[in-house]
């Protein structure tokens, strides 16, 4: 078992807040039980509230190395867990051939191609079998079919791989395991049961302003404190997809590139293609903003 | 505490909240490592381990409530200290901060009159002074909800009676007001705007707070579980479409987007990752030359069934509207999984509304259309199943295919008209499948004036649909 890599719940918020990730109680309360109680955690929300992001900020905090699976349809064993290397397991046998003749022991030839010399690690095995401490990132878990999930539950309760020819492969040490899904579709029972459960959500509009402030470069905090409030507004309104906090971030900088002071309706109509994606929603915003007064 | 925390995964349970046993020793386990003190971590800490899902977070953050953070004082200590910042000393700050008061007598809030209770809470709200706040939603509940112990009355109750007493609405005004005089003049109406969100969500702050006051001193009065119960509330999925109340249609009108959007890809997945088909011979040894004419990699025909072709056939009359509304809503958010889609909505005349959602992103926007252009009404606009059901059939009876699939929406109540079962009949020989979805509860079916057996015999199947995960596993399963 490893040591515990925090002390306390805040020393986890400041370690993130130094890699400029502002965590909120949520967030740095469920990495820091991740982290005691040596559980996945399974990260959940809308598009861009920073679900990978949280996964690189702790790599960074830690120190550790960050290895990603990325998920897609169709992900399967030998591209997630491990590959027996066919191609120098065909040569291995020839050489021996080449070597001994036809009469060579067979058995040993066996013991020999089925060893470690001849696996391929893929993400998860790599993450299990590393001698330095790693952050996993298992990214779009939602992605992968309800029968591929099965694959990941034996690493994610027992930190172990079983390999037939070889045996099972134990944890050098307890990896902390990220997760994150965009909820296009239930998650099964069996997983989400091995998972500490995390939503992010939209944030708060300090914390969002704070983020702004955080990671554009010379903005003013007026400009800030407006774009926080419009983007809070916008996503009052129903959309078919609300900024997330990367769009508001790109706005902001994108305001600031154009030497933005102060947001007037104008402005903030003619780059409202930054924050939303959808015609129709395009159009719904711009006339909620300037054109209707609210009536009063 | 590990009896309370067994009280309070037993009422999550029984709030409908699926909590297994691992999780419940991993709550333990994680409780442990958490510092006590800590509420909020405290709190995090359940939530990360025993809530699998955030549509099941409300109801964890109310269970929470009850439980912990109004029950035990004591023991969540931060934050019982935290509100009770002296009321006085607050009256006190809020004099020196400048705007004068009529009668500055320097009693407590006790003493203050409803005017002063008013205007601070117009200099709260404006300063968004938190503690402030609070102290006000003690005093304002102890003063005008006239709560008295043991009286069976609801929580909704005494907040109305609050929430009246403050005139919230007023306040924005005022708010509202002040911010323009601030900039001398008019806003601009985005400036407007921001102001006014600004102040919506402080408002609304405001009156959560009111409601958590209430709450404990409901919870002081009857006990947590008492408490708990009357607070339990069904999960979005959970809600009856006949019974809903307005705030749950809004969170009902949330749930289905993000559940149309799942069963889509589930739908679409289930076509493509079907059954594999028989053997593709031609293409195999097509294949194997590359082998050396050895079939080594066979191939499949895969089976591309075709799409059906759904007609909604919906009664929208007042006791079942809702439950067309939604389904009309969740048909054609997932109309791509069909090849073709074709509504008719009915009271005792019937009219197809189809073109409503032609080129239209927008369903709510088709709905609301549906609901306020359709031409239904053909005498008095009570349902009459059979007049409908027979002008459909001279008029679009036709139209029906072998691969149309008919759903059939309504609680079959036809106010003791003829029923002409026939129609139904007829229209089940020439198409694929018809469905009869109703929304009343089983037990329901055939009383009064529901003749549901009447045409439901005539079907290939009549479903219950009462909720949103009724109608999800209904349209799962659609072919």
């Amino acid at each position: 078992m490893n040591a515990p890599r925090f002390a306390t719940v805040p020393e986890v918020r400041e370690g993130l807040r130094s890699v400029d990730y502002l965590a909120d109680d949520g967030i740095a309360g469920v990495v820091y039980l991740a982290d005691r109680l040596g559980k996945p955690v399974l990260v959940e929300g809308p598009a861009g509230t920073g679900k990978t992001e949280l996964a690189k900020a702790v790599a960074k905090m830690t120190g550790s190395k960050l290895i990603r699976l990325q998920c897609y349809e169709g992900l399967d064993e030998s591209k997630a867990l491990y590959e027996w290397n066919y191609k120098k397991q065909l040569l291995r046998i020839q050489a021996q051939r080449v070597a001994e003749g036809d009469g060579a022991n067979w058995n040993e030839i066996e013991d020999d191609i089925f060893s470690e010399d001849f696996l391929l690690t893929r993400p998860l095995l790599e993450a299990i079998r590393s001698e330095e401490p790693v952050v996993l990132l298992i990214d779009e878990v939602d992605r992968v079919e309800v029968e591929t999930e099965a694959l990941l539950l034996e690493i994610l309760s027992d930190y172990q791989v079983s390999i037939p020819e070889l045996g099972t492969v134990m944890a050098k040490q307890i990896p902390l395991v990220f997760l994150t899904s965009n909820n296009t579709r239930e998650l099964s029972e069996a997983l989400k049961r091995r998972c500490l459960f995390l939503h992010i959500d939209y944030p708060q509009m300090d914390r969002e302003k704070a983020i702004v402030l955080t990671r554009v470069p010379d903005i003013q905090e007026n400009l800030a404190d407006q774009i926080v409030r419009i983007v809070r507004s916008i996503r009052q309104i129903e959309l078919k997809k609300s900024p997330s906090v990367s769009e508001t971030i790109d706005w902001a900088r994108t305001l600031v590139l154009l030497g933005v002071q102060n947001i007037d309706a104008q402005t903030a109509k003619e780059t409202l293609h930054i924050l939303l994606k959808y015609q129709t929603d395009i159009a719904k915003a711009s006339k909620e903003l300037s054109v209707d007064a609210p009536a009063k | 505490m590990l009896d309370l925390l067994t009280g309070f995964i037993v009422e999550l349970r029984s709030a409908g909240l699926p909590v297994s046993l691992t999780e419940n020793l991993d709550a333990m386990l994680a409780v442990k490592v958490i510092p006590i003190e800590d509420r909020q971590a405290f709190k995090y800490a359940l939530g990360a381990t025993l809530v699998k899902s955030n549509a099941h977070w409300k109801a964890f953050e109310t269970v929470f409530e009850v439980y912990f953070s109004l029950r035990n004082p004591d023991l969540m200590g931060t934050d019982g200290e935290m509100s009770d910042i002296d009321i006085e000393e607050l009256a006190q700050r809020m004099r020196m901060g400048g705007q004068q008061q009529a009668n500055q007598q320097g009693g407590a809030m006790d003493s203050m009159t409803p005017q002063e209770l008013a205007e601070m809470l117009y200099k709260a709200l404006l300063n968004a002074d938190q503690a402030m706040m609070r102290a006000i939603a003690r005093q304002a509940v102890s003063r005008f909800s006239g709560m008295e112990p043991g009286r069976p009355v609801g929580g909704t109750y005494y907040l109305y009676r609050t929430l009246r007493n403050l005139d919230l609405d007023g306040m924005l005004e005022r708010l509202m007001e002040e911010s323009r005089q601030q900039v001398g003049g008019e806003l601009t109406p985005l400036e407007e705007r921001l102001e006014k969100d600004e102040f919506e969500s402080r408002i609304n702050q405001m009156r959560q707070e009111i409601e958590a006051e209430i709450r404990r001193r409901l919870v002081a009065d009857r006990g947590v579980e008492a408490m708990a119960r009357t607070l339990r509330k069904p999960l979005p999925e959970d809600v009856d479409f006949m019974h809903a109340t307005r705030e749950e249609m809004v969170s009902l009108r949330k749930a289905i987007y993000p559940l149309t959007r799942k069963l889509a890809v589930r739908l679409a997945r289930k076509r493509r990752h079907g059954r594999k088909g028989p053997l593709d011979f031609r293409n195999t040894v097509r294949h194997s030359l590359s082998y050396g004419g050895v079939p080594a990699d066979p191939k499949f025909k895969f089976p591309r069934p075709a799409k059906p072709e759904i007609m909604v056939i919906a009664d929208i009359s007042g006791s079942v509207a809702a439950f067309a509304r939604f389904t009309l809503q969740l048909v054609y958010a997932i109309s791509g999984q069909f090849s073709k889609v074709r509504s008719f909505v009915f009271i005792d005349g019937i009219d197809e509304v189809t073109k409503f959602f032609e080129g239209i992103e927008d369903i709510t926007e088709a709905v609301h259309r549906v609901n306020t252009e359709a031409d239904v009404i053909w005498v008095d606009g009570h349902s009459d199943y059979g007049h409908a059901f027979e002008v459909f059939w001279s008029k679009w009876g036709k139209e029906i295919s072998p691969k149309t699939t008919v759903l059939l929406l309504g609680d079959a109540r036809n106010n003791y008209h003829a029923s002409q079962a026939w129609v139904v009949k007829e229209m089940r020989k020439k198409a694929r499948h018809v469905y009869w979805l109703n929304p009343e509860p089983k037990s329901y079916w055939d009383t009064g004036d529901s003749i549901l057996s009447e045409y439901s015999s005539h079907t290939d199947g009549a479903w219950e649909c009462r909720n949103l995960r009724q109608l999800e596993r209904f349209v799962e399963n659609l072919d």
